[in-house]
Order: structure tokens, then C-alpha cells, then sequence
């Protein structure tokens, strides 16, 4: 589905990616696990296309991607979520998720006739789905933390992604947030069949769910497989979980 | 509660504006019309993209140079010229657009405002074509015997002053295209404008090409306020330099930020209060500009939403109310 090789960037001589590989089987859901700094985010970056790598390739169901703008891939079937600054603020909830079904299917550059009746059904189911629908009128950037991250997943699953990239879906989250959100994006994974990768800080929430994990450490993966493998790497253990433990 | 039509009363109220009988009153409202459609075009940009351009008196002068050079130098006329003044700065807005867009916030204005000093530098300096320093005075009004044919027929329509007649079509040709402004504000397109405003990054990742929708936007932009520009030479009898000049650029970005850029209406509103209180001061002192400056200042710490922005929330706290009552 997704594969990444020896993907490398640089910032100023600082090797914030270096030589990653590893590849995401579609309909699997993967981590990608790594202390603060590791280059989780950068690698994000580079896979949809908001960084250009200095070197290697990203394939997309075999297809080159790498580089390629991010309004392209998205069309290609990847969606993602951002870590800040994911939603538009001043919008309704339901104009944030409507604008998503307006641009994944083809009807921003109509110039005639108003917006407003356009995938209204659509859009309520989806915001049923990722429980907004009481929210819909509502001003988005006034949600909590956690409705906007509801309501980031409800903008990224209107583009009927095949695979999703999640950035720390549960960051700033409460502890019972962070739970029912991952309940929900577990569920919606396996109803819609959806290939998942997401970066996350919180080892509990990561042992829930994902089917493989891959570690990153300063820039470099020093573990690939499944969790039971993962938890027990000496190396994981020494550079990561030990820090923890 | 029913919404009110506010624009049609507005529209009916300035279509009666010439039976006060003073010229005065047309002029002055032929004049808010025509900058309200060249704010309300530049609001496009500024209020929906989130683009804000220092240089939007380049496509006025663009399209005022257009249609007074067809009517004086050509002779063609006003239903051919008009067109071609939106269309000519609409492929202006299109070149220098194109360059513009790569661009985000701060070098965008000011990519914008080196393309309207180019666009003035060449009204100023091509003498042969644009009358140079001196402009071109002595634009011919608009062929009014259809007008005035009518007026045969249907009472009420005939017997006015020729700038009367002009302010009737101008009035008509405004309210066309904010009409239309506003379709497209409220269109998929638009919204799709709003994303780019509110979170260009996360709009790219729902799959809009930010770069050309921003470009589409400001060609269109670009056309209606050439149309302005158009309009905007006719009435004033001339078309000059200074037209294209930066302080043209700022004084139609005041107007929409006075208005308030958060709703349809409000860069009309700021360009009306403008006018009018240009009228009003220039009477009593030659310090308009530390008057505007005042406002300017006023305005951006107590009503951040413009003056429609004041007003829409004084109605939201007062509506209740009197409902209740």
C-alpha cells in the first residue's frame, strides 16, 4: 500500500531523517513510536509531500509519489491529519467536513449556485459517524481540544482516503479523550477498511492498537514488526521504553 | 424573524437619489457605488482568500485607461468598451497573478504593489498612448439616446441630465456584478476560497490547489475592479496616472477594512462612509489625513470587524431584546 525507501532529510547538517525504510500493508494499522525529536513528524512530512526529501522514494500502491503536491495525493487516496492547525476555525463544524466533500469531489471550481444544499447528507452522516452531529452549527475553532480532533478525523474520512496518516491523534488529549478517540479511530479503521499510520507519544495507546510498530531514533528506525516483537527489543528498551520504565 | 431585504432597499433608495434634484447627491453616490464595486472586488482577495493585496488600484487603472482610450481615441462604443476594460484587467491580474500566488502574506502585498507601480510607471511614462503625466482628459459620456427613447415611452425614465443617465447605468452595472460577487462568494467555489483563508495548508490536504484557486481569485478580482476602473474614468471625466498610483492601492484597502471584511456588504458600507466623510471634512480642514488616520487607528483597536462587523453585533445583543419586548 505505502512504502517508504531509504527516505533522508536534512536540516543544516542535522540529520533529522536518515535512510528510513518500511512499508504498510494495506488494511493494517501501524505506529510509528520514537521520543520527542526523533523525526516522527518530519517523516510525516516528507511522506505526504509538505518536505522535500534530499533523498529516496515514497510509493503510493506501487505508484512514485514522492515529492508530488499535497492537493495531488490527496486525490491519490491519502489523507492525513496534522499535529496543530487542523481544522478551519472559523467555519461551522459542518462547513469544515461540507468543504472536504466539495473539494474530494470535484465541485470547487463551480461558480454557480450556492454551497450550502451541496452533500448535506453525506456530511451529517459523517459527522454522526465521529460523534458531532449535536455540533454541526457550531463555530469550529470554539470546540475543545478534543472535538477538534473529532472533527479533524470527520474532515479527513470525507476524502475517503484508502490510507491515513495521523499525526499524534491523541496530543493534548485527557486520559479518557485519549481513550475514546482511539476506540473511535479504531472502529472506523476496520468498518471502512482503512489502511492506518499514525505517530503517537503514548505507549499504551499504541500497544491498544496497532498491528505493527516501527521505532524511530534520532532519525534512524532501530525497530519494525509486531508490538510483541517491539516490547521486546533490547535496543527499543534501552533508548525508549527503559527511559520510560 | 424575516430577513430584510436590505440590498434591494438600499438599490431602490439610490436609484431615486437624482429626484432630490441636486447634483451634488449623484455625484456623490455615483461616486460610492463605483468604489464600493471596486472594494467589494477587492474583499474577494482580502475577506474570502485571505490574500491581502497592496496593489488593486493597478487592475482600476487598467481597466479605466481601457474603456477612455476605445471611447476617446477609437470612438467605440460604451457596451464594447466596459467589457474590455474588465477583460484587459482581468489578463493583467492573470500575469501578474500568476507570479504573485507563489507567494504567501507579507511578499505577496508586496509582489502586488511592485506590479501596480509597473502598471503606473507605464501609464505615466507612455505618453503616446496614455496621455503620460498629463492623463487623458475628456472621456466621452456614453451614447444616451436609447435611454432617452425609452423615456419617450415609459414615464419617469426620460428627461435627465446626461450624468444622470450615466449614474442610472452605472447604479444597473454595480448591482450586476455584486450580484454576481456575491454568487460567487457563496458558491462551492467560494468556500473553497474561505478554506484557503482560514488554513491554506490544511485546504491543500482536502485536495485544493491553493496556488490556482488564489490565482482565479484575483483574476476575478482583477476584472471587477476593472470594471470599476471602467465606470470609474467615464464618471470622472478623465482618466489620470495617479489612478494606478500606491495611495489608490491603500485608500480601497481603508474603505474595506473600515467596512469590514467579514461580511459581503461591509467594504460597500467603507466605501460609502469614506466618501461621505471625505465630503463632510474636507469643508472644514485640509487635514483629512489625520482625521483618516484617527479613524484608522479607532477602528483597528475598538472595531476590528469594521463598521458592518459593529453593527452585525450590536444587532445580535439587541435582536433578543427586542423580542422580548
Amino acid at each position: 500500500m505505502l512504502e517508504v525507501r531509504a527516505l533522508a532529510k536534512s536540516f543544516d547538517g542535522f540529520r533529522a531523517v536518515d535512510g528510513v525504510s518500511f512499508a504498510v500493508p494495506r488494511g493494517s494499522i501501524s505506529a510509528i513510536i520514537g521520543p520527542n525529536g526523533a523525526g516522527k513528524t518530519t517523516l510525516f512530512n516528507l511522506i505526504t509531500g509538505h518536505l522535500r526529501a534530499d533523498s529516496g522514494h515514497v510509493l503510493l500502491n506501487g505508484r512514485e509519489v514522492t515529492g508530488i503536491a499535497p492537493h495531488r495525493l490527496c486525490r491519490l487516496g491519502m489523507g492525513r491529519s496534522f499535529q496543530r492547525q487542523n481544522i478551519f476555525p472559523r467555519l461551522t463544524v459542518f462547513e469544515n467536513v461540507q468543504a472536504a466533500y466539495v473539494s474530494h469531489r470535484g465541485r470547487g471550481w463551480s461558480m454557480l449556485g450556492p454551497v450550502e444544499r451541496l452533500f448535506r447528507d453525506e456530511t451529517e452522516a459523517q459527522l454522526g459517524a465521529v460523534g458531532l452531529r449535536e455540533k454541526a452549527e457550531e463555530i469550529a475553532g470554539l470546540l475543545s481540544h478534543g472535538g477538534q480532533k473529532q472533527l479533524e478525523l470527520g474532515i479527513a474520512l470525507a476524502l475517503e482516503p484508502e490510507i491515513l496518516l495521523l499525526d499524534e491523534p491523541t496530543a493534548g488529549m485527557s486520559a479518557a479523550e485519549t481513550r475514546d478517540s482511539i476506540a473511535l479511530i479504531g472502529r472506523l479503521a476496520r468498518e471502512r477498511n482503512l489502511t492506518l499510520l499514525f505517530t503517537e507519544h503514548d505507549m499504551q495507546v499504541v500497544f491498544s492498537i496497532a498491528q505493527r510498530i516501527a521505532v524511530l531514533h534520532q532519525g534512524r528506525l532501530i525497530a519494525d514488526g509486531a508490538p510483541e516483537v517491539v516490547r521486546r527489543d533490547p535496543e527499543v528498551r534501552r533508548v525508549y521504553l527503559g527511559e520510560r520504565n | 424573524m424575516r430577513r430584510v431585504p436590505w440590498a434591494l432597499i438600499v438599490l431602490a433608495a439610490a436609484f431615486c437619489v437624482p429626484a432630490l434634484g441636486s447634483r451634488y447627491y449623484t455625484f456623490l453616490a455615483n461616486d460610492i457605488a463605483i468604489w464600493a464595486l471596486f472594494a467589494t472586488s477587492l474583499n474577494l482577495l482580502v475577506g474570502y482568500a485571505g490574500l491581502v493585496s497592496f496593489g488593486h488600484a493597478a487592475y482600476f487603472g487598467v481597466g479605466a485607461y481601457t474603456a477612455g482610450i476605445l471611447m476617446k481615441k477609437l470612438g467605440l462604443p460604451f457596451l464594447l468598451a466596459l467589457p474590455a476594460a474588465g477583460l484587459l484587467a482581468a489578463l493583467f491580474a492573470l500575469a501578474a497573478g500568476f507570479f504573485c500566488v507563489r507567494l504567501t502574506r507579507i511578499y505577496f502585498a508586496m509582489l502586488t504593489l511592485a506590479f501596480a507601480q509597473i502598471v503606473w510607471a507605464i501609464c505615466f511614462k507612455w505618453n503616446e498612448v496614455t496621455g503620460g503625466e498629463q492623463g487623458m482628459p475628456e472621456i466621452p459620456y456614453p451614447d444616451f439616446a436609447w435611454f432617452e427613447s425609452i423615456g419617450e415611452v415609459v414615464p419617469l425614465v426620460g428627461g435627465w441630465r446626461t450624468a444622470e443617465y450615466f449614474y442610472f447605468v452605472s447604479l444597473a452595472i454595480v448591482a450586476t456584478c455584486l450580484w454576481c460577487l456575491r454568487r460567487i462568494v457563496g458558491s462551492p467555489f467560494g468556500r473553497m476560497l474561505t478554506t484557503i483563508r482560514e488554513n491554506p495548508e490544511r485546504a491543500e490536504f482536502i485536495g485544493v490547489d491553493v496556488r490556482r484557486y488564489e490565482l482565479a481569485a484575483f483574476v476575478l478580482a482583477g476584472a471587477f475592479a476593472g470594471l470599476a476602473g471602467g465606470l470609474f474614468g467615464i464618471f470622472n471625466r478623465g482618466v489620470f496616472p495617479d489612478f494606478a498610483y500606491w495611495n489608490k492601492s491603500a485608500e480601497v484597502l481603508i474603505m474595506t477594512l473600515l467596512g469590514g471584511i467579514h461580511t459581503f456588504f461591509g467594504p460597500a458600507v467603507g466605501a460609502a462612509a469614506l466618501i461621505w466623510l471625505n465630503q463632510q471634512i474636507v469643508s472644514y480642514t485640509q487635514y483629512w489625513p489625520l482625521i483618516l488616520g484617527t479613524i484608522l487607528i479607532v477602528l483597528l483597536f475598538v472595531f476590528p470587524g469594521g463598521i458592518a462587523g459593529a453593527i452585525g453585533a450590536a444587532f445580535r445583543r439587541l435582536a433578543p431584546k427586542l423580542r422580548g419586548a
